[in-house]
């Protein structure tokens, strides 16, 4: 029994409340399909290439046979890289981050700043790759090295470090500022011993976006110059490298059914590595968070 | 009931003399022990309240005392909120709208809503008032519909040149008139009112009180206001509610306005009408 | 501020001599100190800049020594694509059409699914069920895309062949569903963030009308972010135009001019990797194909970047 006795009006309620209810699964139906995907693609990879995964493989070199093929080289090229892009984009990008949220005055400069690093953030990530090859490979005359790949992924993850820098400080409540200027302390005083100790968790889970992003990235790499088949470990910052995703990159791209294997095996271990930086994320904005509760 | 009894008030109130049996015609809307609690927290407790058809109602009370609360009771509008939760009774016409098997949906679309905020949507004028007609299936003549509604509103005069233009493009007054054409668009019943003039100059104000004169031979009409004036100005019956050290809304007294504002019955309705709290 | 003048003051007061004179020096050292590192600051914020720069500057250097070689005509003209082979034709078509059927292909699975997501997140789902979906569907975004690839090609595609013998193993189509997928967080992500920034008074006023909630999410929600929602769609195709290692992986490497998606194709994106790992020696014509497929590349995520800014300005205008 209803509200309105009207027959056409419940005719017209009834067809609404089904097209609710179609439209509700269709929801369901959509958000469901992306979870679908992901548990695909993880029991794929899993189930392939949990066999392959050893102590040999993660200290062997890349070899034409499968079964004796590791990732050593390419894990080694990917910590150096990787440490050397996180390093430079993490200086570099909180610094930008704190001129333009601290020192900059708002106009049309700041703007364009802002503006720039905006567009930088949606540019490919291959474009970089060409950047890097021409800057930092030829007219800088690093060679195809690791220090050029890592300065090239730390110009692609700058934006990253940046925009979460620049949240995280903007976060920072004018009170607390305030307080330090009406001691008398200098702008950087203020910015080193109250901002940046605030803003530190939003920070650090920039760079650690960053980070995870650059561990990765395959195409800027490539394009840069960074080799498919590397049997020796890199030996320095001008030695020639590889990396964790391009090793996958090589293997998935062979025929043979064994080197899939390979593939899906050093696909766990990024998957790893990049789980682990997630949690360490949550877990050190969670441990900051709680300290800086004034 | 999940709180305890010892501190509940029984507030039955009566219209003097008026008051009659449940079935009474006369009246649109019953609300009978109803409570609403937010969560574990209690924001009006054990609340009787009928509403006479036809004429205007005012909840009068300082502020965060819950009459927005029992306002939004009415129309079911307290659904939205997941915490929130209703006991008791509202009857309308006679029928209890919390029941099993009613749809909250049918109700506001017999029982309207005109918010604090004027709040209307970022389309045209006309789509603004064809919206409730058209998702409720209307086949008529649309333009006729929307004339009606905004002469009903006071508003044709002033918009009948742009009803293609965006409704937020109007004035506060006048955008608060569109919102009140929106809802006479659908033909309700009630209409409830949450301080409708409270954001509007007192030109606007004004406007929308005449308005609501008018309204109120064809609708009835509940409105909460914290402006004793205009309850004064405006309503036929005024109920008084507030709230004691606990928060919890109760209501004091329910009369004729006339009578309230000028002999109420109860000690904290005079205090408050006189200014002496609130 | 006070403390600006202040301290100028000091710093002029210099010439004061004897005790005073102490401590303006300190004051003085500080001084110095405090410029060198907001310059030092400075030079990190206009980096981006020169970054930008080095962008269009390489780009088109390259570029233009390219067409000293090559005609423009024939680069925008001709639907031959054939630099690496002895016959040399450069018409840039094959590649564009490669990446907008990947990208075109992988927005009609992202947008529907996307914009549907967010509408449950944002008006359906309950803040628990919100709360453990909204991490899944970043860490969907956050993997990395060379894992998208193997995917693709060493899972979807061996089941589409299975549905029909035409596919072949390089193609379009497994290429696109999977970067639908790999962008679908994104489009969700933004269009939710789009859709609760609708207020809610807007809601409430719909809800006051006898509305049913699929009416105040598609009638009323929805078309009040729409600007946010077009910005989000704009941004997630210029993503997908942009990607690489998924196209490069299992769309193939053959530059036909088709749009046929069962065939092997080759996107901007996969030929610049397909050029970089071979051994086109640099300064020959080869070499310079990197940067003009790279400028093209970088000229179609530019105006589709802005677009999309435009728009969200459009947005916030309302809101805000």
């Amino acid at each position: 029994m209803a509200l309105i006795t009207d027959v056409a009006f419940q005719k017209i309620m009834r067809k609404r409340k089904i097209r609710g209810y179609v439209f509700y699964g269709l929801c369901l139906t959509a958000v469901s399909i992306g979870l679908l995907m992901l548990a695909a693609l993880l029991y794929n990879v899993l189930s392939e290439g949990l066999t392959r995964l050893s102590w040999g493989f993660i200290s062997n070199f890349p070899s034409r046979f499968p079964e004796r093929a590791g990732i050593h080289a390419a894990l080694l090229g990917s910590i150096y890289v990787v440490s050397i892009a996180g390093v430079v984009a993490f200086t570099l990008g909180v610094g930008a981050a704190i001129y333009l949220e601290e020192y900059a005055k708002k106009g049309p400069f700041a703007s364009f700043i802002q503006l720039n690093i905006a567009n930088l953030a949606g540019v490919p990530s291959i474009v970089y790759g060409i950047l890097g090859l021409e800057i930092f490979v030829r007219i800088m005359e690093m060679g195809k090295s690791v220090i050029a790949g890592g300065l090239t992924l730390a110009l692609l993850v700058l934006p990253i470090v940046i925009i979460a820098s620049s949240e995280a400080i903007r976060a920072v409540p004018s009170s607390l500022k305030e307080g330090g200027f009406a001691l008398g302390a200098t702008r950087w005083q203020v910015v080193r011993r109250l901002t940046l100790p605030y803003a530190f968790p939003g920070i650090l889970t920039g760079a650690i976006l960053a980070v995870s992003r650059a561990v990765g990235e395959t195409a800027p790499l490539i394009v840069m110059g960074a080799l498919t088949f590397v049997p020796f470990a890199p030996d320095g910052p001008l030695s020639r490298f590889t990396v964790l995703p391009i090793q996958i990159f090589n293997w998935t791209s062979r025929p043979q059914e064994g080197f899939h294997v390979n593939a899906a095996a050093g696909i766990i271990v990024l998957l790893v590595v990049l789980l682990t930086m997630n949690a360490l994320a949550v877990f050190l904005r969670h441990k900051f968070q709680k300290g800086t509760r004034w | 009931m999940p709180w305890q009894c010892s501190c509940v008030i029984n507030s039955r109130k009566v219209l003097d003399g008026d008051y009659m049996l449940t079935t009474d015609k006369d009246l649109i809307i019953e609300a009978k022990k109803v409570s609403v609690f937010y969560g574990n927290t209690p924001a009006v407790i054990d609340i009787d309240l009928a509403i006479k058809r036809e004429k205007i109602t005012a909840l009068i009370g300082p502020s965060g005392c819950g009459k927005t609360t029992l306002l939004r009771s009415f129309n079911r509008m307290n659904d939205l909120i997941p915490i929130a939760r209703t006991y008791g009774e509202i009857l309308f016409e006679g029928q209890n709208i919390y029941a099993e098997n009613i749809d909250p949906t049918e109700i506001r679309y017999r029982i309207g809503m005109v918010f604090q905020r004027p709040n209307p949507f970022p389309k045209s004028i006309y789509d603004n008032i064809a919206f409730g007609p058209r998702i409720n299936g209307f086949r008529g003549d649309m333009d006729e519909l929307v004339e009606k509604a905004l002469i009903g509103a006071a508003l044709w005069d002033e918009v009948k040149d742009r009803l293609r233009s965006s409704g937020l493009e109007l004035s506060g007054g006048q955008q608060q008139r569109l919102c009140i054409a929106r809802t006479l668009a659908v033909e309700p019943t009630v209409i409830l009112m949450d301080e409708p003039c409270s954001a509007l100059d007192p030109v606007a104000t004004l406007a929308i009180e005449q308005l609501m004169r008018d309204l109120s031979k064809q609708y009835s009409i509940v409105i909460v206001t914290h402006n004793m004036q205009q309850a004064a100005r405006v309503s036929d019956y005024t109920a008084f509610i507030t709230a004691d050290e606990r928060r919890i809304g109760e209501l004091v007294e329910y009369d004729d306005t006339r009578q309230i504002f000028t002999n109420p019955s109860d000690e904290r309705t005079e205090a408050y009408i006189t200014g002496r709290f609130g | 501020m006070c403390w600006a003048e202040t301290v100028s003051l000091m710093g002029q007061d210099k010439q004061n001599l004897g005790l005073l004179q102490k401590t303006f020096g300190i004051r003085w050292k500080r001084n110095l100190l405090e410029s060198a590192i907001k310059y030092v600051l400075y030079l990190c914020a206009i980096l981006s800049i020169f970054t930008t720069a080095g962008i269009i500057l390489v780009l088109l250097f390259e570029a233009i020594q390219f067409f000293q070689e090559v005609s423009i005509f024939e680069f925008l003209g001709s639907t031959k694509w054939t630099p690496l082979f002895a016959s040399k034709h450069f018409g840039i078509w094959p590649l564009v059409t490669g990446t907008l059927l990947t990208s075109v292909g992988a927005m009609l699975v992202a947008l529907p699914l996307g914009l549907l997501s967010a509408i449950y997140l944002a008006e359906y789902a309950p803040r628990r069920v919100r709360g453990t979906l909204k991490p899944i569907l970043e860490v969907l975004a956050g993997i990395p895309t060379v894992v998208y690839g193997y995917f693709a090609l060493l899972f979807v595609t061996p089941i589409l062949r299975s549905i029909s013998d035409e596919i072949m193993v390089f193609n379009g189509l497994s290429a696109a569903l999977v970067m639908g997928i790999m962008i679908l967080p994104m489009v969700s992500s933004l269009s939710e963030d789009a859709m609760q920034a609708v207020p809610i008074s807007l809601r409430e006023g719909a809800y006051a009308l006898g509305a049913t909630k699929l009416e105040v999410a598609t009638k009323v929600v929805v078309p009040a972010a729409m600007s946010g929602i077009v910005a989000a769609f704009i941004l997630s195709m210029s993503r997908a135009i942009g990607e690489t290692m998924i196209v490069t992986i299992a769309a193939g490497q053959n530059p036909n001019f088709t749009f046929n998606p069962f065939v092997p194709i080759e996107t901007m994106t996969a030929f610049i990797v397909q050029v970089s790992m071979g051994d086109a020696p640099t300064g020959t014509i080869e070499f310079k194909t990197i940067f003009t497929v790279g400028l093209s590349l970088f000229f179609m995520t530019l105006v589709m970047n802005l677009l999309s800014q435009y728009f969200v300005k459009r947005f916030r205008e309302v809101y805000e």
